[in-house]
């Protein structure tokens, strides 16, 4: 009997699909505007003065708009250093190569086992493998502890190229949003950032876009409390949409010049959820040149299905750049390489620990080194 | 998310299919091929070596079956070993014959504890357990509402600090236990917070929180995407606190979950349930045999047909097969049906169950909101219009289409869907061996019929 009705179910299942997807293929090759979405944002200036939406309790925020920002980034200040802050864990850890000496086959082994435990990946390991290979046969280096300098070298070139700014611009509206898969750790880099940027003198606004997440506005709440900045929040369940909407009319209401995008954690690969996304976005860029950052939040322990999140956001939404999160564990985040290697797109900044002003600015040489702690 | 591994093997076994005989040679190749889609995939470098040692092993080895090709023995081969890996059986919760039973859920920052919680709860309350929820989580800001919020959504109690009151998780997990007893609950759910482990301090207090409750069952949630860090995580938390279980979550992406493999390798503990979605019903029990028939294109059937059991009407279902068979299936009877497919869940994950489907269609996402237009577009007709949907003209296209919120092009490209399926749904009743008759579909072989 279960027989028979999982053949039929499987046909059942199959013509459910293939009316209802050929239906939707179907819709999107003559797009007729399909009820329920908004038209494209482009031909609509600015959302004619911006109809007074209840916007939920809007947590008032300081208004200081002192701004000496210097062109881009702020200037260096006393920030912990991501060595500092790798050193305690990683001390137990021996390093990658056993056999020092001369170079044989299990040299080029132990280094290829070492960049795939630090989830660096097959292909992008081979091919910095390879290229290592070719330089060394080059110099004619014939000891272990040279090559893993030449690798280290090869390593830390190909993180090099990219800008590591977050851009701001005095005395306009920006706006960075924030994005990734879930439980990378968003909300919490958000609050980081919004502590750094208060204390720089920036007029900061959150806006709790994650309307999914049970409380996820709520802990974005807390947070601007701690931190001194604004924020934009909707009902459980409510149109993102709308709070991106809110928070930056609320912040040019109030002259604030940062605003904060945190948005619901999905998966890549749920099409819809990232359509989704791309709205967020155009919503934003109703404010031609407001949105200065596209950030991929992107979890140190993550492995190898890092690089289809990058690809996917960055097509969705042209990401950025990418945070780094949670690298205070033994995760080595070597998904990072493939992704700068693959896709181009730069680490801008690392998370480390759970304080508020656990940020570090992210250094290609530093990183490449504890990947062989 | 095994779905690319499975793609992988796709490809290395349809070029084995095509050879006659294996040699040692083939068997080096195969396995080369298998270690790159397991590191891949995350596999731990550690794990895929002693993997790829047994499968070498035995296909070199004497154990040659008339009855299989080459090829059919080195699936066998590999889907066993996966099987072996993955763990022998499907994993329950242990129940203590002392009543409550308490479940403690630990893992990373970001794993989805809270929200297993909640679906653990969800499921258990569903086979008649009584739960009570505790959220031993006070690190995370909002943590505790997080889970209240689920809670309410299951109509089960949350127990947790008050909330101007200290912030002692141990003593929170104490307590809970006086609760149960006083709500006269029979399973306890601890959500602890998200920790590193190697965070002295937190690791220390969740030995703490452990020693307060006793948990039945100790659960490590770990995320499907994980990396090689999976095995240290899983041995740290082993040490710790001891597990019992692990729960693998967002198996729903495309990650292709090495990490499951890692784990059970390395801290020999069962994979229990999985997290297959963002809604609360989204969690399933874990079967190993079905993962592994997963990780090599073989679809998952058994889960289909448990699904299937529970959500059809068997009377109904034959009646309509029956139907089908005759071509006299309409819209009608494919409105009953669509309904009750739905019942089974997410259409997107069942065509991921399902054996021998293609690539594309596997991969291919489907909107719920789709189904819920086809729903309008057919309850917007006549009866007389879904039995027989040629009486549709232009002016009753126009009317399904306000009827139904949708255009007459739609309607259109769904009438004519609708006749392209029954076509193929009839031949595929009548034919043994069902071809879809759609450019590039491969056979559905492995279907019992």
């Amino acid at each position: 009997m279960s027989t028979e009705l999982l053949v039929f179910a499987l046909i059942i299942v199959l013509a459910v699909v293939l009316i209802a997807g050929g239906l939707f293929l179907s819709r999107r090759g003559g797009r007729p505007t399909p009820p329920g979405e908004p038209p494209p944002p482009a031909p609509r200036l600015r959302a004619p003065e911006a109809p007074p939406r209840p916007t939920g309790p809007v947590v008032e925020a300081p208004l200081e708009v002192e701004l000496e920002a210097p062109e881009l980034e702020a200037p260096e200040r006393v920030r912990p250093r991501l060595r500092d802050r790798l050193g305690k864990t990683r001390a137990a850890f021996s390093g990658a190569l056993t056999r020092r000496g001369k170079i044989d086959p299990e040299t080029w082994d132990e280094l290829e086992e070492a960049l795939l435990l630090a989830d660096v990946g097959m292909p992008t390991t081979q091919r910095i493998l390879e290229d290592v290979k070719a330089r060394a046969a080059e110099e004619k280096a014939s000891d272990s502890e040279q090559v893993l300098e030449l690798l280290k070298a090869e390593l830390a070139l190909l993180l090099e190229p990219g800008d590591r700014s977050l851009r701001v611009n005095p005395g306009e509206l920006n706006v960075w949003m924030f994005v990734g898969v879930n439980g990378v750790g968003k909300t919490t880099t958000i609050a980081k950032l919004a502590q750094r940027e208060v204390d720089e003198g920036h007029s900061v606004v959150l806006a709790a876009a994650d309307t999914f997440r049970a409380a996820a506005a709520d802990q974005l709440g807390l947070w601007a409390e701690r931190a001194g900045a604004g924020l934009v929040r909707g009902q459980d369940g409510a149109d993102p949409g709308s709070v991106v909407f809110d928070a930056m009319s609320a912040a040019t209401n109030r002259g604030a010049d940062l605003v904060l995008v945190d948005t619901a954690g999905r998966l890549h690969t749920k099409v819809n959820l990232m359509e989704e996304l791309k709205k967020l976005r155009r919503i934003v860029d109703r404010t031609p040149g407001a949105l200065k950052e596209v950030l991929l939040v992107v979890d140190a322990t993550t492995g190898q299905n890092g690089l289809a999140q990058a690809r996917q956001f960055a097509e969705a939404v042209d990401v950025t750049g990418v945070v780094l999160t949670k690298l205070d564990g033994t995760a080595k985040g070597g998904i990072v390489l493939a992704i700068q290697a693959e896709i181009g797109l730069p680490v801008k900044v690392v998370g480390i620990g759970e304080g508020a002003d656990d940020l570090v600015v992210f250094d290609p040489a530093e990183f490449v080194d504890a990947l062989f702690d | 998310m095994f779905d690319a591994l499975s793609d992988r093997f796709d490809g290395i076994f349809t070029r084995l299919r095509s050879r006659g005989r294996l040699n040692e040679k083939d068997v080096d190749e195969i396995a080369r091929e298998i270690r790159l889609a397991l590191l891949e995939a995350d596999v731990n470098v550690k794990v895929v070596k002693g993997f790829i040692a047994r499968v070498k092993e035995r296909a070199n080895g004497a154990d040659v079956q008339k009855s299989l090709s080459p090829a059919q023995q080195v699936i066998k081969i590999v889907h066993e070993e996966l099987v072996n890996t993955l763990g022998g059986v499907s994993g329950k919760l242990e129940m203590s014959s002392k009543p409550p039973t308490v479940v403690m859920l630990a893992g990373l920052q970001g794993s989805g504890k809270t929200t297993a919680a909640g679906k653990l709860a969800r499921m258990l309350k569903s086979q008649g357990l009584g739960v009570l929820l505790v959220a031993a989580d006070l690190q995370r800001p909002a943590a505790v509402e997080q889970l209240r919020v689920l809670g309410r959504q299951l109509d089960l109690p949350v127990w947790s600090a008050p909330d101007d009151g200290p912030k002692d998780p141990v003593e929170v997990a104490r307590t809970s236990l006086d609760e149960a007893a006083r709500l006269g609950k029979n399973l306890v759910i601890v959500d602890t917070a998200g920790r590193l482990q190697v965070d002295t301090d937190l690791m220390d207090e969740l030995r703490r929180v452990r020693d307060a409750v006793k948990p039945t069952d100790t659960l490590l949630v770990v995320d499907a995407m994980t990396g090689q860090e999976a095995v240290n995580v899983a041995t740290a938390f082993d040490e710790a606190v001891g597990l019992d279980g692990v729960v693998l979550t967002k198996i729903d992406g495309d990650a292709r979950g090495g990490a499951a493999l890692s784990v059970k390798e390395v801290v020999g503990k069962p994979i229990l349930f999985v997290g297959t979605g963002e809604k609360l019903e989204d969690f399933e029990a874990f079967h190993p045999d079905r993962m592994a028939s997963r990780i090599l294109g073989m679809g998952d059937v058994l889960t289909l047909i448990e699904k299937a059991e529970a959500a059809f009407d068997v009377g109904e279902a034959a009646v309509a097969g029956e139907k089908l068979r005759k071509g006299q299936f309409t819209l009608e009877d494919f409105l009953d049906q669509m309904r009750q497919v739905r019942k089974m869940g997410p259409i997107g994950n069942l065509m991921k169950m399902m054996p021998g489907m293609p690539k594309e269609i596997r991969k291919a996402e489907i909107d719920e909101g789709e189904l819920g237009r086809v729903e309008a577009i057919i309850c917007s007709m006549t009866p007389a219009e879904r039995r027989d949907p040629s009486l549709i003209n232009g002016s009753r296209r126009v009317r399904i289409a306000k009827g139904s919120g949708t255009s007459t092009q739609e309607v259109n490209a769904m009438l004519k869907q609708f006749k392209q399926v029954q076509q193929m749904m009839r031949s595929m009743t009548q034919g043994k061996r069902m071809r879809l008759p759609v450019g590039g579909l491969g056979g559905m072989e492995g279907l019992p019929q």
